[in-house]
């Protein structure tokens, strides 16, 4: 189990977060976007091996999002403080 | 049965306390400190259990958990009965009952014994080669009796009556291990001040200080250094020490999973003890001193009751007091083996000789077995053995470079034959923290690398051997991990130890064999009964990838996991693909390292306790008027209210004909509610609903559509303007909890900019429907505040007021088609408010009806249930909602995908209704759906029935379903394959009932 370092409340463990996916994918908007673009905010996703930006929510917590740096070969946390996108 | 193999005196037993037990129903009597297999050991009994596959006699290869071949069951009764226990880790307890298996009919005449005469016919894998053909009697003959007669034991057939516990504890340093090294670390970790847990597998702390009777500490024995460790230790504020206790599983940072056995080992366990405890132990720094297991030496014959490890042998001496052996023959490949040889000696058994498979061993040790007169052969390799039911013989052949054989092969007689081809590391808790191994050559083994987790190993699982050195180690080890922690280290004594220096020495793979002579029966993995041969067959057969090899052999499957095989196994591939040990790699491991039961990985989790059950306020009213309950969820709903002598269909017409033509009160309260409050909340909704939520005015209601993104519906439901800035969002039941973290997604990630805020107050409001064209007469008398009359409250509005002095939001809306309220009443008021109302109510027809008659009231009206009549691949038009998406709004969830061609597609499966030909057959729901009658399978399918009721209403049984272009189709016949027959179907519109909608004003 992940011991996760919640920005707001310190380290919890994985019990109480969801997993929210990728992070920093952007919602496109306006008249303008294409079929590709929407289809990539939809369904495209890099499945890295290494370091892996990705959204956590502390929801059995303070019910926040944050975004983490997790390295995906060894689980363990880069950086699990940086701003919700 | 009086014991001449139990020595007077040594060993760690209480030898007053005498121990009776049964095994395969004979009695024994063992003393306090026995294992089962110590125990049957010291009467002389080696026959313990029958090998796999080929049903071979087997007996104790080991002294320890990785024991592969003494499988037991142990019955304590009916229920509690543990198959595939082994014998070297059972304790024993007074009236302890053991029976052997995979025998038939016993243990010393076995039928399936056969198979050990056939075993060149059913080699590796030999089940996806033969028995191919008639295809059919694969599943009704050969698979049966092939699982039969290979196997283990076999599972309980009652529930088990224990109950286990689960905790978490978090420390600065977790030893895994008290051996030397373990001990010694947590020594020093606990005098820098740091909170220590330091389990072991066994039932007393030492590892293998246990078993040693030679080395010296502090010029004392060193089982007074464990004795003087221990006492500090367990009077350390902050050390916790569990004995019986495994570390089964390594998890990511630094979370270890341990199970402790708590009552297994009494022989009346108390009730109030949970028979297991399963601690998850998150540790700041975890010190691995998980000790080594003693490698077997692979040669024909290997496998004999009588074959043992020499540790093993060593171990059931010097801890257990008890003799394995009466003439005992040697087969090493390294120093410390000999030690099994000379302490066996000087407890009177007769060592004929010892075979050294090395060129030279000069080492303290066999200088004193050649000074003590035991033939030492070096170059010796083992050809065969003797013995049907016991080892009566060896035979012992001296190999040049050439593996020609030098002078003749000697017949040595012997009951007990010790081997050894060294230690190898238990690097599986190190390996599953994903830690890097490395390949040592001096003792042929793979030790820990690199560490993935705060992860320290010391001792004997990273190749330490040497007691001095490991007792170093541990710890070096903790003064890692407190420097890591930044305690206070001070310069702790070192012990003086005096024990025999080794040269670090072993062997892997097979023992040579004579030129031209292949290895008959020379086993690798015992459990699974995989020999040299069947290795090589599979590498010949194609198999390169140790993983493959593995999986096609079954070499280090089953309980053992390999814990003795695996090298072996490895090393013998690796022979025959020509490659370096290190180059073929290893499998993975992975948790459990034992063994773990269900029970203790559930924990309270079974039964009642499995989840939380979740009961509205008007639970125990429902109970009162003989509801029958469905799982909703973790909700309890009232599914029908049955009356004396009613069926259930009976009872749910009944409700149906109640709210049609009087009036039905509905628990409703499990639907999800969710409170959207702020500045931008209407903005908030607009932005995800498909509906235009800014100009709804307050006080009035819509049917809100939520869509994901990808433009699926995911969640309905109603949603009031309760103020200007104020919403009452409900939810469907079973998606409250996603519909409310998907909008926290948006709100806290996409639009952060929004003044709105979010709670659920789905468990504070409980809600009553009261349904039917007399349902504002029922109401009407008990509501404050609030007029119902048709023009002053419209369908779709919503006003505050009170009732039976309770404050009330009144809706009034119909998931019924018929004139309806809904009473929102705080989750304390709900009971008092719901007696009040139906005492009132029932003379005048009120009647309660359930989710059954709900479910039917919608679907006559064509209402759909999201999740039900849409399954996450149906669009808002597919569901014939269409009207409801905004044309208007700019954006809102699923828009942008809404424009692609796709959702224009006049072919995609659209919600209509279908009415039965023959008005009698009610159809099954998730039936299939086809377009021309009396076709061949495959058909195509064109739809799916969603839902399907028989309808009093509409007089016949009525049906929702998604077919493809189904709003084209109107009137025409398809067909339903259901039961072996076809059932002709006529499409129609889903509004079954009143299509103009006149009664929803009552």
């Amino acid at each position: 189990m992940l011991l996760i370092h919640c920005p707001h409340c310190g380290p919890r463990p994985e019990i109480e977060f969801v997993y929210g996916g990728q992070a920093n994918i952007m919602r496109p908007g306006g008249a303008g976007v294409t079929d590709q673009q929407w289809a990539d905010f939809l369904y495209a996703r890099t499945n890295s091996k290494g370091v892996h930006a990705e959204r956590w929510r502390h929801v059995y917590g303070c019910g926040r999002f944050f975004n983490a740096q997790r390295d995906t070969t060894t689980d363990q946390f880069v950086d699990s403080s940086g701003p919700r996108t | 049965m009086s014991s001449v193999l139990r020595m007077a005196a040594g060993g760690r037993l209480d030898r007053t306390k005498l121990l009776r037990f049964t095994f395969d129903g004979h009695e024994y009597t063992g003393v306090q400190g026995d294992t089962l297999a110590s125990a049957l050991i010291a009467v002389g009994v080696h026959l313990v259990g029958r090998s796999f596959k080929y049903h071979r006699p087997r007996g104790f290869l080991t002294a320890g958990a990785e024991e592969p071949n003494a499988l037991v069951t142990v019955v304590r009764d009916v229920a509690r009965y543990t198959p595939n226990l082994p014998a070297t880790d059972v304790e024993l307890y007074d009236g302890l009952v053991a029976e052997s298996q995979n025998r038939w009919p016993s243990l010393s005449f076995d039928l399936g014994a056969v198979n050990d005469h056939v075993s060149r016919f059913i080699p590796a894998g030999f089940y996806y080669k033969t028995f191919m053909w008639p295809r059919r009697a694969w599943r009704s003959l050969y698979e049966p009796r092939i699982r039969a007669a290979a196997g283990l034991g076999v599972a309980p057939k009652e529930p088990d009556p224990d109950h286990y516990s689960q905790r978490y504890a978090h420390c600065d340093v977790l030893v895994v291990g008290s051996g030397p090294a373990g001990l010694s670390a947590a020594q020093r970790a606990a005098r820098a001040g740091l909170s220590v847990i330091l389990c072991d597998r066994q039932s007393e702390h030492g590892g293998s200080l246990l078993s040693d009777r030679s080395a010296r500490i502090d010029g004392e024995p060193a089982q007074v250094w464990r004795e003087r460790l221990l006492a500090e230790l367990a009077s350390g504020p902050r050390v916790t020490l569990l004995a019986r206790t495994t570390a089964f599983g390594y998890f990511p940072h630094n979370m270890v999973g341990l199970c402790e056995r708590v009552t297994d080992h009494l022989s009346s366990p108390p009730s109030h003890l949970p028979r297991e405890r399963l601690w998850q132990v998150r540790a700041k720094e975890v010190i691995l001193a998980a000790g080594a297991v003693e490698r077997p030496l692979v040669f024909p014959g290997n496998d004999r009751p009588g074959i043992m490890l020499a540790g093993a042998g060593r171990t059931y001496l010097n801890r257990y007091g008890a003799l394995a052996g009466r003439q005992v023959v040697l087969i090493t490949a390294h120093d410390a083996a000999y030690r099994a040889a000379l302490e066996m000696q000087s407890a009177g058994a007769q060592v004929a000789a010892i075979g050294d498979v090395r060129a030279a061993a000069d080492g303290p040790l066999p200088q004193a077995a050649r000074s003590l007169g035991i033939p030492v052969h070096m170059r010796a390799t083992v050809v065969g053995t003797s013995g049907s039911q016991r080892v009566s013989s060896v035979r012992i052949a001296q190999l040049d470079d050439a593996r020609n054989v030098q002078g003749s092969i000697q017949s040595l007689s012997c009951d007990l034959l010790l081997m050894s081809g060294g230690y190898t590391p238990s690097i599986h808790l190190f390996s599953q923290s994903r830690g890097k191994l490395a390949w040592d050559e001096g003792i042929r083994a793979f030790v820990p690398g690199t560490a993935a987790e705060r992860t320290h190993c010391a001792g004997a699982c990273r190749g330490v051997f040497d007691l001095a050195q490991a007792i170093e180690d541990g710890a070096a080890a903790a003064l890692r991990a407190a420097q890591a922690l930044k305690a206070n280290v001070d310069e702790a004594p070192r012990p003086h130890v005096e024990c025999d220096a080794m040269a670090r020495d072993g062997f892997i793979g097979a023992l040579p064999q004579p030129m031209g002579h292949e290895p008959k029966k020379a086993f690798v993995d015992w459990q699974n009964d995989v020999t040299v041969r069947d290795l090589a067959l599979a590498v010949r057969e194609g198999f390169r990838s140790i993983e493959h090899v593995k999986r096609y052999t079954t070499t280090g499957m089953a309980t053992d996991q390999g814990k003795t095989s695996n090298l072996n196994a490895l090393a013998i591939v690796a022979g025959e693909l020509g490659r370096a040990v290190p180059q073929v790699g290893l499998t993975t491991f992975r948790m459990p390292f034992v063994p773990v039961t269900f029970g203790t990985l559930a924990g309270h989790a079974r039964g009642q306790l499995f989840d939380p059950v979740r009961k509205t306020p008007l639970h125990e009213w429902s109970v009162a008027r003989g509801a029958v309950f469905e799982d909703v969820g973790l909700w309890k709903r009232a599914l029908y209210f049955p009356r004396a002598g009613e069926s259930a269909h009976q009872a749910v017409a009944r409700e149906c004909r109640a709210v049609r033509t009087g009036c039905g009160i509905f628990d409703a309260s499990t639907l999800g509610k969710i409170e959207v409050v702020g500045p931008d909340a209407a903005e908030f909704l607009n932005r995800l609903y498909v509906n235009d939520f800014a100009s709804l005015a307050v006080g009035r209601c819509r049917y809100g559509i939520l869509l994901r993104d990808d433009g699926y519906v995911f969640d309905d439901g109603v949603i009031a303007r309760t103020a200007a800035d104020r919403f009452h969002v409900t939810t469907t039941t079973g998606g409250a909890g996603r519909v409310l973290a998907l909008m926290e997604d948006y709100r806290q990630t996409e639009w952060p900019d929004l003044k709105v805020w979010l709670t659920s107050t789905t468990e504070q409001w409980s809600v009553i429907a009261i349904q039917g064209p007399k349902a504002r007469h029922v109401l009407q008398p008990h509501v404050q505040g609030i007029d119902l009359s048709p023009g002053a409250l419209l369908h779709m509005s919503t006003a505050r007021g009170q009732i039976f002095g309770a404050p009330l939001l009144l809706f009034r809306v119909s998931f019924t088609g018929e004139l309806g309220f809904e009473l929102n009443v705080p989750a304390d008021y709900a009971a008092a408010v719901c007696e009040q109302l139906y005492a009132a109510g029932e003379p005048l027809g009120l009647t309660p009806y359930g989710t059954d008659a709900m479910h039917l009231l919608r679907a006559e009206k064509g209402y759909i249930i999201v999740g039900q009549d849409t399954d996450g691949t149906v669009s808002a038009d597919d569901a014939g909602l269409g009207w409801s998406v905004s044309k208007k709004k700019p954006d809102f969830l699923g828009k942008r995908s809404l424009a692609r061609p796709a959702f224009g597609n006049p072919a995609r499966k659209q919600l209509v209704g279908l009415l039965t030909a023959d008005r009698t057959t009610v159809l099954e729901e998730g039936a299939q759906i086809a377009e021309r009658p009396g076709e061949p399978a495959p058909r195509r399918v064109i739809g799916h029935v969603t839902s399907a009721y028989q309808s009093e209403a509409v007089g016949r049984p009525i049906a929702l379903a998604l077919v493809a272009g189904g709003r084209s189709r109107m009137d025409q016949t398809l067909y339903v394959p259901m039961n072996g027959r076809e059932v002709p179907v006529i499409v129609t519109s889903p509004v079954f009932y009143d299509p103009k909608g006149e009664r929803l004003n009552g």
